[in-house]
């Protein structure tokens, strides 16, 4: 079972990557995008680690939703009611208890990546952030660590595909040979989900 | 038709200067009495280029006068934040809507509109009519 204390660790993890890969991730958006989605993903995780203490909120579900707040919130970008939405979603379909197991957490999550599909408009191969969590959130029934595969794999298929959707789509042709930097965040999302679990192993993408 | 109960319209840019340049333009265009409530959120808290959730709520309470608060956004996250914030309990006033409209020709059609004591949904339409003004 996934505890709170699991969850709170993802969302630490989270952190920690993103800042990690702040860098990597505007460099990737400077090519296709408005070069700020690494500043912009390390100013959101960071007050995110902040509130998470300041609150202390009691359940798996609590602490997604809180997080995901703080994201809409503080992120400045369209990347902050994205992954707030992701993971605000996520922790409603967690609902009050105490624990989880890992298949309610898969079922969950599948909620949350349904909602960002629903807000954003994309689907599948729009070269977005859904490239990598419509994979992992499949993977994630089996495991955390399949999820985070299933994630990288996503956001290294961006690579060849033409945005249809965001500032990205403006480029037309000139946006594909280049990774979404919005699926490389989720692969680092999906990369702490492991690290949470204890799943570790591989290396960074 | 008391001000008391005029719709209130929040400008959401990518830009400081954007949203308030807009809003003070529907305000001129609107002129000729009592304009309807009429507020800028643009740009991050930080007055850089984006979108704050904070200054959204804060410019839908300022304008909120009961009759519901038209929002107006230019780009994708003003867009993106707007709907979850509308997704989100709290987030925003009751009787806030997304108006999807254009932003600078919406904005004038929606603050006249208000100002001549339209309810939400007439508002609304005014501005999302405003797509329909072709120029050539």
């Amino acid at each position: 079972m996934l505890d709170t204390d699991f969850f709170r660790r993802w969302m630490a993890a989270t952190a920690a990557a993103v800042e990690r890969e702040a860098e990597r991730l505007t460099g990737l958006d400077s090519a296709i995008g408005d070069a700020d989605h690494g500043s912009n993903m390390r100013r959101g995780f960071g007050t995110v680690t902040a509130v998470l203490e300041s609150e202390s909120p009691a359940t798996p579900g609590a602490v997604l939703v809180l997080a995901g707040r703080q994201l809409i919130s503080t992120v400045g970008g369209a990347s902050g009611p994205l992954y707030g939405t992701l993971l605000r979603r996520t922790g409603k379909a967690l609902g009050e208890s105490g624990e989880v197991s890992q298949g309610q957490l898969a079922e969950a999550f599948g909620a949350g990546v349904a909602a960002v599909a629903r807000l954003g408009g994309a689907k599948a191969g729009d070269k977005t952030m859904l490239d990598a969590l419509l994979p992992a959130s499949r993977a994630l029934a089996d495991s955390a660590g399949a999820a985070r595969d299933a994630a990288r794999a996503g956001a290294l298929g961006t690579v060849p595909l033409r945005a249809r959707k965001g500032r990205a789509s403006c480029l037309g042709e000139g946006s594909v040979g280049h990774q979404d930097p919005g699926a490389a965040s989720a692969a680092l999302l999906m990369e702490a989900l492991a690290e949470a679990a204890g799943e570790n192993g591989g290396d960074r993408a | 038709m008391s001000e008391e109960r005029q719709v209130g319209i929040v400008l959401v840019s990518h830009s400081g200067p954007v949203a308030l340049a807009v809003a003070e333009l529907a305000r001129g265009l609107a002129a000729g009495g009592v304009t309807a409530p009429v507020a800028a959120a643009g740009g991050t808290s930080a007055g850089g280029l984006g979108t704050s959730a904070e200054l959204i709520a804060e410019a839908a309470r300022e304008v909120d006068r009961g009759a519901g608060v038209a929002l107006l956004a230019d780009l994708g996250s003003a867009v993106l934040t707007v709907k979850s914030m509308l997704a989100e309990e709290g987030g925003l006033p009751e009787g806030a809507m997304l108006v999807d409209a254009p932003f600078v020709e919406g904005a004038v059609a929606a603050l006249v509109t208000a100002s001549m004591g339209g309810d939400l949904a007439t508002v609304a339409a005014a501005a999302t009519d405003a797509y329909g003004y072709r120029k050539v």
